[in-house]
């Protein structure tokens, strides 16, 4: 074990999965020489050299589109998108193509891909650098979604990203980069897809959250005289629902937590999940912490659109009468 | 007509330190020289402070533009105030060159609403941060005024690796297919960040690209203000005349780090930039002024502290302002806002 930030995590499953199946490549913009611009893909060049360390023109329909015939050609690409938002160019070929194509050959052929980005805000920077794009993926068909908030997690769904059959992306908090610090496996890693984890364990009310954003929940339930349950879903599809329903039946009240805007975020899917599945053990509506129906604003105020310890406090109070 | 263009000369105006070279531009009388110089001298002195600031945590993450101010200002003395600009974040304080006052730009860099503008007041887009979106804004925009009868035109700024997008070639197809009066400057200052041009393209040369859309392609030196003024100018009387699209390539070498968030030492020659950083190019335009007469001591110390003076005052005036409502979260993002925005 050793202790290391998510960005280390990160680079350390990197590391790992190249060196254990010669077929895993990187790929993207400034990944090589620059080691990426968050440098989650430093030291990859010199270690297994530039045909599996590529620095590829800035495009990133084509990149997506590429990895499609690298997997083709026998590869399992690891695609770096630079940031959330600049990934939209590549949503073309992974709605058109990545989320059908295994399905278009019958089942034949297969699409072991991984995507992974950055995402999310709360980091100070210009427009487009603090999006949470999450449900545009998790909405297209034939692909899997995760999403880390731990380095041990970040390790673990990356390399189980990366040996999955199906393509899968990564949507790492950017926020947490750098400040999630904690106790990650050498080595051989891999935190299953479709495993939640119980952050910390609670019986008057149930926090749903990934991401930035289990942070926020765990606070939450340290600073109210509540017993809160904190779920981090980890992966968005495949989704642990049994977790889920399991807390709800203990506990009976839920927030859901997110920073993407509120219509069609993931948390209506979850809310939903529990409407048909858990509604007479509920004993009050199931709520919705998240970001607005706005773009996200300037950084002067991104503050008030993430959802806050005093916001998911509030609707935890509301919940308890 | 369209040759590849790798082999030929860069187009040049000003010439070597010792003079050789140096020509006059038709039609560019004196005083719009000297105009050229104020606008330079104005966007060095910005991106200058803009450094110092960014280091004082007065402003945040910011994209340095040291260097590529001839092609800014070259460019942009080429247009009438009725012909629109779509910039790059490499572009931010183009609107400087249209009285756009520091503040609103320094605002931008803050995060703060006061540095976004009305496109109309300005005839000035937004800044475009994710790469070569502007470039069918410019096609849509230089293609609507024509279809209206009114014969403005656009420009639009990208750089090297915004070639490699989809966007840039939709868009400037579409300005081709429309015979739409737009000028595509690339700022090719050979770097996206820590790509180099020779990973972004196997093209001989960027303005080689024209060709494929059927429109003239055009290399200039990037650092000499004239020789970018010059196929400005020309490209927007083509356009003006009915003629279409014109690709400018202005050739330079980024020798600054992409933003300030960026450490260039990883990838970058550091000897190349020295020499670069040698060549910058409000010096290099003021020496020619100097060997034509038209610049002294005198004049140069007045123009800087006009420029130093408009900066102090932008950013005193930009700490002065109250800081953003969290209110204007719901502001603007519809114009009929649907009645359950504020739920979150
Ligand atoms: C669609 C998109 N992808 C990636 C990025 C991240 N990014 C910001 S600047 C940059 C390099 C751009 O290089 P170039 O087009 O040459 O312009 P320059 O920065 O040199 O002016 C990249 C990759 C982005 N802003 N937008
Ligand atoms: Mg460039």
């Amino acid at each position: 074990m050793a202790e290391l930030t998510l960005l280390e995590a990160v680079n350390d499953a990197l590391h790992t999965e190249l060196e254990r199946d010669a077929d895993v490549m990187v790929l993207g913009e400034d990944v090589g020489r620059a080691g990426g611009v968050f440098r989650a893909t430093a030291g990859l060049l010199e270690r297994f050299g530039a045909g599996r360390c590529v620095d590829t023109p800035l495009a990133e329909a084509g990149l997506l589109g590429g990895a499609v015939g690298l997997c083709m050609a026998g590869w399992r690409p690891v695609v770096e998108m630079q940031y959330d938002a600049f990934s939209y160019p590549c949503l073309d070929q992974l709605i058109t193509h990545v989320g059908r194509y295994h399905w278009r050959t019958g089942g034949r052929m297969e699409f072991p891909l991984t995507i992974r980005m950055p995402y999310g805000g709360g980091v100070r920077a210009p427009e487009l650098h603090g999006d949470s794009p999450e449900a545009y993926y998790v909405h297209t068909p034939g692909i899997k979604v995760a999403i880390p908030s731990t380095p041990a997690d970040a390790k673990g769904l990356l390399a189980a990203a990366i040996r999955d059959p199906d393509p899968v992306v990564i949507f790492e908090p950017k926020l947490v980069y750098r400040t999630a610090r904690g106790e990650v496996p050498e080595g051989d890693y891999v935190v299953p897809l479709g495993k939640a984890r119980i952050a910390r364990e609670g019986t008057d009310v149930t926090l749903i959250a990934y991401g930035a954003m289990v942070n926020v929940c765990e606070l939450t339930a340290e600073a109210l005289d509540v017993s809160c349950e904190v779920i981090d879903i980890r992966s968005l599809r495949p989704l642990d629902e049994e977790t889920i329903l399991d807390s709800v039946a203990k506990t009976g009240r839920v927030v859901i937590v997110h920073e993407a805007p509120r219509t069609a975020g993931f948390g209506a899917e979850l809310a939903a999940l529990i409407a048909e599945r858990a509604i007479f053990d509920l004993q009050g509506p199931v709520l919705r912490v998240t970001g607005y129906d706005v773009p996200y604003p300037y950084w002067t105020i991104e503050d008030a659109y993430m959802p806050s310890v005093e916001r998911v406090s509030a609707a935890v109070r509301s919940l308890l009468g | 007509m369209y040759a590849a263009l790798a082999d030929t000369d860069l187009g040049r105006v000003i010439g070597d330190d010792d003079g050789t070279g140096d020509r006059r531009v038709d039609g560019v009388d004196d005083a719009e020289l000297l105009a050229l110089y104020r606008s330079l001298v104005l966007l060095r002195t910005y991106d200058e402070r803009s450094v110092v600031y960014h280091s004082q945590g007065r402003i945040g993450t910011y994209a340095i533009f040291w260097n590529h101010e001839a092609i800014q200002a070259g460019a942009v003395h080429a247009l009438r105030d009725d012909d629109w600009i779509f910039p790059s974040y490499r572009e931010s304080a183009i609107g400087l060159l249209r009285g756009m006052p520091p503040t609103t730009i320094l605002q931008w860099w803050r995060g703060h609403p006061s540095g976004w503008w009305n496109p109309a007041d300005w005839n000035l887009g937004s800044i475009a941060v994710p790469i070569a979106t502007q470039v069918p804004h410019a096609a849509g925009l230089a293609w609507g005024k024509k279809l209206r009868g009114e014969d403005s035109c656009a420009l639009v700024f990208f750089g090297d690796g915004a070639t490699s997008e989809g966007a840039f070639h939709e868009g400037i197809n579409l300005a081709a297919v429309m015979n739409a009066p737009l000028v595509l400057m690339c700022n090719n200052n050979q770097w996206a960040i820590s790509t180099p041009i020779a990973a972004q393209t196997r093209a001989r040369a960027l303005a080689d690209k024209a060709v494929g859309y059927g429109i003239p392609g055009v290399r200039v030196d990037g650092l000499d203000v004239l020789a970018v003024h010059e196929a400005t100018r020309d490209a927007v009387d083509r356009a003006r005349a009915g003629g279409g699209p014109t690709l400018i390539e202005a050739l330079h070498y980024r020798a600054a780090p992409h933003g300030t968030a960026d450490d260039p030492r990883a990838y970058v020659d550091s000897a190349r930039v020295a020499e670069e950083r040698g060549r910058e190019c409000v010096g290099r335009y003021e020496r020619y002024l100097r060997r034509a007469g038209l610049l002294d001591d005198a004049l140069v110390a007045e123009i800087k502290d006009a420029a130093l003076q408009a900066m102090r005052e932008g950013i005193t005036a930009a700490e002065a302002e109250a800081p953003a409502d969290p209110e204007l979260l719901f502001a603007n993002a519809y114009v009929g806002p649907p009645g359950n925005m504020r739920n979150g």
